[in-house]
């Protein structure tokens, strides 16, 4: 219980950050009044926005203010559109998720496996392969291996869409460019992690006493190998998020991430708060998961946090 | 080879081996491309924006191209080479300008946390986990969105990046090194903060805070690039890889050179850095340095 307390409130305070950060680049915009509306908007409006913005306060009386409104779910317009910006942002929501989640599946599948292989063949030609396949899926921008497919499979070949959301042959190259760049990462971890726990001295314990090959991996190294994966999921989660503002923009994918990259150019500033808000809540989320899943995992963490030692 | 040499090989302190292929390759690359940073624009063959429309789309050599542009032109006919070799300079001069700043801001704060303890550390220690929770890419548009651009900016704001990591490394190993006798003596001395942590404690941890330089190096130039990708990084005229990139994107069917130069040069450029962090990083685990 202890332990989940300590996290939410790590949680809040990580919110009550986003929020202030957001309120210090605002000011740091200068008269966020004009860059909100423009210098085309009429004296009225602006002065309008100022009251109702409480911008003729003192600094910190419009910091709190600034906190009631976000936290009473008051997000601003957009610009662009006249809509609301949270309403703006929601409905490109399932959008991005329809390629995050199977590009998230994707890379633990290829990651893990060749993670596995490398780790089990350690020095081998294939280990040696597979990290530098790893360490050059790390390298190469998704932009870059994004097009680049767009290049061979849509240029040459002709038989994948270059960009668009019109069918589901769409959404592959998309899927594949942001699996393949978290698969890299993930295979490095899973073959730091298998390669550490086959050193210990449980593992030459079992092997000792003839437990054969495939039980010692899969009833003992496995197991513990996954906890320290366990912690990469968050980072993933951050990776996938910032790998489709790029892979969006590239395949003309009409999610969150292209949402973002426009409404950065047009400066919809409520879109653009909204949008780091929304990210926010979901690294949250995913470092929630991440605690979570640790503790199941490794009991030895849950002891100790209920004891209040983490 | 006996078995005691190879025990003081694996030791780390026998003969010294020279690095593999790879590193070589690695060391030879980036020192080309920091040659090219700084003398870049001088050994340009022409203007990076002169506009030649009647050699528009012109292939490299070995493409049907010809010796008067080796590596082709772009679509207003602009010189390939020319513009490869200013913007090698923009991207490393942003690169390395962003590392160091990140850098240097990131080990102060650390050191900052580590001597002042109590709330100051909390605060830091707060920002940091912050910075480790978001993505940095959201965090830079946000920042572009909210305060627009320019170079002084835009490099300001790539410093940002991975200046966490320097914080808490340098913190824990302050923390490490004021437990040690060495600080304590210094400190007995009566040297003041500024000097202990300067001259004697930033020696000491020196090794790692460069380790950590050559991954935050690669991921710099990725953002980068990805940002000016995205047309929200380095504005024309001026001209970064990333922003080559951008540009070759419309033209991928019909001179899809414009597009691979650069990218090809990106990748390789991080790739190296890379190669050579972890080869350091081996160096260093096995003579005892981190």
């Amino acid at each position: 219980m202890t332990f989940l307390v300590v996290r939410l409130a790590r949680a809040l305070l990580t919110i009550l950050i986003v929020v202030s950060f957001a309120f210090v680049v605002l000011r740091l915009s200068g008269d966020p009044a004009l860059a909100i509306l423009t210098n085309e908007a009429p004296p009225e409006a602006l002065l309008a926005f100022r009251q109702s913005w409480g911008l003729d306060e003192p600094i910190l009386v419009q910091y709190f203010n600034y906190l009631r409104t976000i936290f009473s779910g008051d997000l601003g317009m957009s610009m662009r559109d006249g809509r609301d910006a949270f309403t703006v942002v929601a409905e490109r929501i399932p959008i991005t998720l329809a390629i995050t989640v199977p590009a998230l599946m994707l890379s633990i599948m290829i990651g893990v496996t060749a993670g596995i292989c490398a780790a089990f063949n350690p020095n081998s030609r294939l280990d040696r392969s597979i990290m530098l396949g790893a360490v050059a899926g790390f390298t190469v921008p998704s932009f870059v291996l994004g097009l680049l497919l767009v290049l061979v499979f849509s240029v040459w070949f002709g038989v994948l869409p270059s960009g668009g959301a019109q069918r589901w042959t769409n959404a592959i190259l998309p899927i594949v460019t942001l699996g393949v760049g978290s698969a890299a990462t993930l295979a490095r971890y899973t073959r730091a992690a298998l390669l550490e726990v086959l050193d210990r001295p449980y593992v030459r314990t079992a092997s000792a006493k003839g437990v054969p090959w495939w039980q010692t991996i899969l009833c003992h190294a496995l197991p513990n190998a996954a906890i320290p994966m366990v912690t990469i999921l968050g980072f993933l989660v951050g990776q996938l998020i910032a790998g489709a503002v790029v892979v969006e923009n590239v395949f003309s994918w009409p999610g969150v991430g292209r949402l973002l990259v426009a409404s950065v150019a047009s400066r919809d500033l409520a879109v653009v708060q909204c949008l780091l808000f929304f990210v926010a809540a979901t690294m949250i989320a995913a470092n929630i998961a991440t605690d979570i899943l640790y503790s199941l995992f490794d009991p030895r963490l849950r002891a100790s946090a209920n004891r209040g030692g983490a | 080879m006996s078995d005691a040499v190879k025990q003081e090989e694996h030791a780390g302190i026998g003969p010294r081996r020279l690095p593999a292929a790879s590193i070589c390759c690695a060391i030879g690359w980036l020192g080309l491309l920091l040659a090219v940073g700084l003398f870049g624009p001088w050994l340009a063959p022409y203007d990076h924006t002169a506009i030649d429309l009647l050699d528009r789309l012109a292939p490299p050599i070995g493409f049907g191209g010809s010796l008067s542009h080796p590596l082709g032109t772009d679509e207003l006919g602009r010189d390939l080479l020319s513009r490869l070799l200013v913007s090698i300079q923009m991207s490393v001069l942003i690169a390395c300008g962003a590392t160091l700043l990140g850098a240097v801001l990131g080990t102060l704060l650390g050191f900052l946390a580590a001597h002042m303890r109590g709330t100051v550390e909390q605060i830091i220690l707060a920002l940091v986990d912050f910075q480790a929770t978001m993505p940095f890419l959201i965090l830079a548009l946000a920042i572009l969105a909210f305060i627009g651009n320019s170079l002084p900016i835009f490099m300001g704001l790539l410093a940002l990046h991975g200046w966490e990591r320097y914080a808490r490394i340098a913190r824990g190993l302050a923390l490490g090194a004021n437990a040690q006798g060495y600080a304590g003596a210094v400190w007995q001395l009566g040297a003041s903060p500024v000097r202990i942590y300067l001259f004697h404690i930033l020696p000491n941890v020196m090794a790692t805070l460069i380790v950590s330089m050559t991954i935050a190096f690669p991921e710099i130039v990725l953002v980068e690039s990805g940002l000016s990708f995205l047309g929200l990084g380095v504005q024309p005229p001026a001209t970064s890889l990333g922003s080559m990139v951008g540009y070759g994107r419309d033209y991928l069917a019909s001179a899809p050179w414009i597009l691979i130069i650069p990218a090809a040069t990106i990748s390789t450029m991080a790739l190296s850095v890379s190669l050579l962090g972890d080869w350091l990083r081996d160096r260093f685990e096995r003579t005892g340095l981190r």
